[in-house]
């Protein structure tokens, strides 16, 4: 039935078969890929496949009744990519995106590349890719119909899944010609003309999540509401120090208790992103399971981490303050001397916690082990590298796991970390029944890869014009020797390198036994609010509005130093005629040159930031009242995510959702770490934002003749810093740590 | 011990134990999933259902402690997703994760039960308690003013499973675009 497969580009194909009962089925497959993986660096800077080098693929089919159904590969986790991915196909292929179906793929790495959620991906891997596959699709449609009438395929024109040849006024469906064009040959597609994008017309339209009508009538969508035959409920109680181990449990007395069916203590590793120690409980009921962990006891090896604390991670950070930097990541021209003859110097330290990525859904997964195969059922952002996990941990091939997507309840990176899926799937294993693990929310609050915390001591000069001469930043963050612990990092392209002639970032770390990780913009979530707050402070101290002084700084590009000797080529980091671009549109949408008219405790505060290949620049309106409480009026954004938005309804709310998130970490968001273990357990000791505390937040875009790229992440990190300098606007305190909820920020 | 529910309208009897949330008897018990854990602490209004109309939160309530009364989950607020809020969720495309949704949609169904024309203020009183990771507080409040207007017109519009919406007039503060 499959015709043979077909080399259409220099490493893609496009393997085309006809389905049983008539109709045409369409795969793209690539050569293995090097990782979409390696695009969900932290820095969200790196490179992108090349255009002609697409790295992911697509699975279309066409029915005699003229339904397309799109297979959404990624995971969808809130971004929206499973409206959008498919939004590109359709309008290449052009059809009216009501003619369209979408499901959701299994993970299957056969077929597919790159099902990942992360880093901001989707948009730029996928941009040209998913429309060439479109517009193959069409070409093979449009060639059957010319064939069928005996015309040139260029006097065919389509529209709504139909080809016309309007010359002899004939035109047939798609659904009526897609058993033909299944044996057409399908054209390369790395020349296949495109749409000019002034003929899109589903791209660029406000298009509703496919997952809308499931979502609002309840229907069983996510990982936490899959159901099998047979299925038992599990928990899995680990030490609340991280890495600890069970020295000895009462399993047996658990195992007696009403509906336990197992109890078992798991050994577990050293890996804190993989399989910890703990006790397994599994019974006929979640709630008889967590009624029966009441009665557990457990002595734990809590191990070395129990000794940390945020208390004394302060502590060590001014000690490492004091002594010199551990290690230089950047040093341009002569810092200290350009110190030393600054007309004034600006001296400052910043804090930020710990936070918790707290997705809604708690973390779980349904595993079934049966016949030395494992069947999976995960809200997974990898679900690759979950199965990678599970076969090693359990030493299985991982041919024999069959891992199912299921849509997330949030991810924010969350779920770019499997222990919850090799959790349940040795859970699974040991007990051979179909078993549903579900953590309880205090277990998602205390076993997370948290934000990690960081100090930054920075010193910067400016001279009598008001130019930023010289900067200095020492971070000091965890991890060991040469090694940041995950999202603790810090790169050589941190802004303003490259705009400052003397600039230098040098780093210290101390260890760190609590697991890190990647939340939505990950390590730029923290360094805007630090580099951004402090670079307020020298606007002010080089007597300049913060806008202006900011444009100041983009328009000294230095030039770029040589690589050293062996080191690799330095990425760029931000281009200034971008970041210009959005910073000029926020200060006009949000009315900035007015803002000497707020009344005092109203300020306007502003920021920019580069990452995940997005600009954005913001503006928060915040009010502070006498006694300190801090309400956010109004936000106004201004982003560059290329030439086109893809979704405009999917863009907005990312940009809102990342802006809205942001403020909620800075309200009052905080892990504290003491004696090796999370202190806070639910949302009343780590509070999300609420709606009374939502402001409007006004979206604008720059288009610029670039390729589109993601927007789950870049609109995170400039809000952070655009509060925190509003209020100093509005009250004269600079907050140089978060969150707000420990200052004082009342005025008279 | 038996105990015996009035669920979306239909007599419903399950053995469970005594102390067991409402939640997980509708979940586990019942297999309605709609109804979603978020907190197990009535923090985050995740399991929002009505109790003799009155949003309440199921993950702390003994499901002992409503029988007789009538219950009503996301599965029953309208027989085929024609109910105002869910239309008004589709046209304004309210969800992202979606997660939370059925909790915030049944808040607010309670909410124009008893106030057909909410104002921001009711909205807050009536909605801080439903919180939303994804924040899409924005479009929640925009759709509660929706289908308070769908309530009130002679005709409801009609939304199709998916496409574009007719009319972007509705959407408050769509972005701009600027060249």
């Amino acid at each position: 039935m499959t015709t043979p497969i077909l080399p259409v580009s220099r490493r893609a194909f496009l393997r085309v078969s006809a389905i049983a009962g008539g109709g045409l089925l369409l795969t793209s497959v690539f050569e293995p890929l090097d990782a979409v993986e390696a695009l969900i660096a932290p820095s969200g800077d790196g490179p992108l496949p090349s255009a002609d080098d697409p790295r992911l693929s697509a699975y279309i089919s066409l029915t005699p009744d003229g339904v397309v159904t799109i297979m959404a590969k990624n995971p969808e986790i809130g971004q929206g990519v499973k409206t959008m991915l498919p939004m590109l196909i359709a309008e290449e292929l052009d059809v009216s995106w009501s003619q369209v179906r979408v499901q959701q793929a299994s993970l299957d790495t056969k077929n597919f590349q790159g099902q990942t959620a992360g880093g901001s991906t989707a948009t730029p891997s996928n941009w040209l890719p998913m429309r060439r596959v479109g517009a193959a699709a069409r070409a093979m449609l449009v060639g059957a119909a010319a064939q069928q009438w005996n015309v040139p395929a260029s006097e065919c024109t389509t529209e709504a899944g139909v080809v016309h040849h309007r010359a002899s006024s004939r035109s047939l469906t798609y659904g009526a010609l897609a058993t033909a064009a299944a044996s057409m040959t399908p054209p390369d597609l790395a020349t296949v003309p495109l749409k000019d994008p002034k003929n899109f017309k589903i791209i660029g339209q406000r298009v509703r999540g496919v997952d809308n009508a499931s979502i609002v009538t309840g229907k069983p969508l996510f990982g936490i509401d899959i159901t099998r035959p047979g299925m038992k409920y599990a928990t899995f109680v680990k030490c609340a120090v991280f890495g600890g181990k069970v020295a000895s449990a009462n399993v047996d007395a658990i195992k007696r208790l009403p509906g336990i069916t197992h109890a078992f203590v798991v050994e577990g590793g050293d890996n804190l992103g993989g399989l910890l120690g703990g006790v397994a409980i599994v019974g006929d009921s979640w709630w008889k399971v967590q009624t029966a962990r009441k009665q557990l006891q457990v002595q734990w090896n809590e191990g070395a981490t129990a000794s940390q604390s945020s208390a004394g991670f302060a502590q060590q950070a001014k000690s490492l303050f004091a002594a010199a930097p551990q290690r230089s990541i950047r040093n341009d021209g002569d810092v200290d001397a350009a110190l030393a003859s600054a007309v004034k110097t600006v001296e400052a330290e910043y804090h930020y916690p710990f936070i918790a990525h707290a997705p809604l859904e708690p973390q779980n997964c349904t595993a079934h082990f049966d016949g030395g195969k494992l069947e999976i059922w995960a809200p997974a952002q990898l679900p690759d590298s979950g199965r990678q996990l599970v076969a090693r941990t359990l030493s299985m091939q991982p041919d024999d796991i069959t891992v199912h997507i299921t849509r997330s309840g949030g991810g924010f990176g969350r779920r770019l970390y499997n222990d919850f899926m090799v959790e349940a799937a040795w859970i699974a294993r040991e007990t051979g029944v179909p078993v549903k693990l579900l953590w309880t929310r205090e277990e998602d609050m205390q076993h997370d890869f948290y934000r990690p915390g960081g100090f930054h001591k920075f010193r910067a000069g400016v001279d009598a014009s008001g130019a930023l001469t010289a900067f200095s930043n020492h971070f000091v963050s965890f991890g060991e020797g040469e090694r940041f612990t995950s999202s603790g990092d810090i790169g050589a392209t941190e802004f303003p390198a490259r705009f400052v002639p003397n600039f230098r970032i040098a780093s210290s770390v101390m260890p760190l036994g609590v697991p890190t990780g990647a939340l939505r913009a990950p390590r730029s979530n923290a360094l805007s609010y630090a580099f951004m707050g402090f670079l307020d402070e020298c606007a002010y101290a080089a007597g300049k509005d913060t806008v202006e002084f900011l444009r100041g700084v983009l328009a000294n590009v230095q030039p770029t130093p040589a690589p050293e000797p062996g080191g690799r080529p330095q990425p760029q980091g931000l281009d200034p005629v971008r970041m210009r671009g959005v910073l000029d549109l926020v200060a006009d949408k949000s009315g900035w040159a007015r803002r000497a008219s707020l009344p005092k405790g109203t300020g306007m505060g502003v920021a920019f930031y580069f990452s995940h290949r997005g600009y954005f620049a913001e503006v928060a309106q915040v009010t502070v009242s006498k006694t300190g409480d801090v309400k956010v009026d109004k936000v106004w954004a201004a982003g560059d995510v290329g030439s086109q938005i893809i979704n405009p309804s999917g863009a907005e709310q990312q940009t809102q959702g990342a802006v809205l998130d942001g403020i909620g970490q800075v309200l009052a968001q905080e892990i504290t770490i003491e004696g090796g273990r999370a202190v806070q357990s639910n949302f009343h000791d780590f509070p999300l934002l609420r709606l009374t505390q939502a402001p409007p937040v006004e979206v604008h875009w720059n288009l610029t003749e670039n390729s589109p790229t993601g927007i789950g992440e870049p609109a995170l990190p400039p809000i952070v810093p655009a509060v925190t300098n509003a209020i100093f606007a509005a009250t004269g305190k600079r907050v140089r740590s978060l969150p707000l909820s420990k200052h004082d920020l009342s005025w008279s | 011990m038996n105990i015996t529910l009035k669920v979306n309208g239909q007599s419903r009897t399950v053995d469970v134990p005594s102390d067991m949330p409402l939640l997980w008897v509708l979940r586990d018990e019942l297999d309605l999933k709609g109804t979603k854990f978020g907190c197990g602490a009535a923090q985050c209004g995740a399991c929002t259902v009505h109790i003799n109309g009155a949003p309440t939160r199921s993950c702390v309530l003994p499901a002992t402690a409503v029988q007789g009364a009538d219950i009503k989950t996301i599965e029953g607020l309208s027989p085929d997703g024609s109910h105002a809020l869910q239309r008004a969720w589709d046209e304004l495309d309210v969800p992202q994760c979606g997660y939370c949704q059925a909790g915030q949609l049944m808040s607010a169904a309670a909410l124009l039960e008893k106030n057909p024309k909410p104002s921001d203020a009711d909205i807050d009183s009536a909605m801080n308690g439903n919180l939303c990771r994804c924040a899409t507080y924005l479009r929640i409040r925009q759709g509660i003013h929706r289908a308070a207007e769908m309530l009130s017109a002679p005709t409801p519009s009609g939304v199709s499973r998916n496409g574009t919406p007719a009319d972007d007039a509705s959407v408050a503060m769509p972005s701009t675009t600027t060249r």
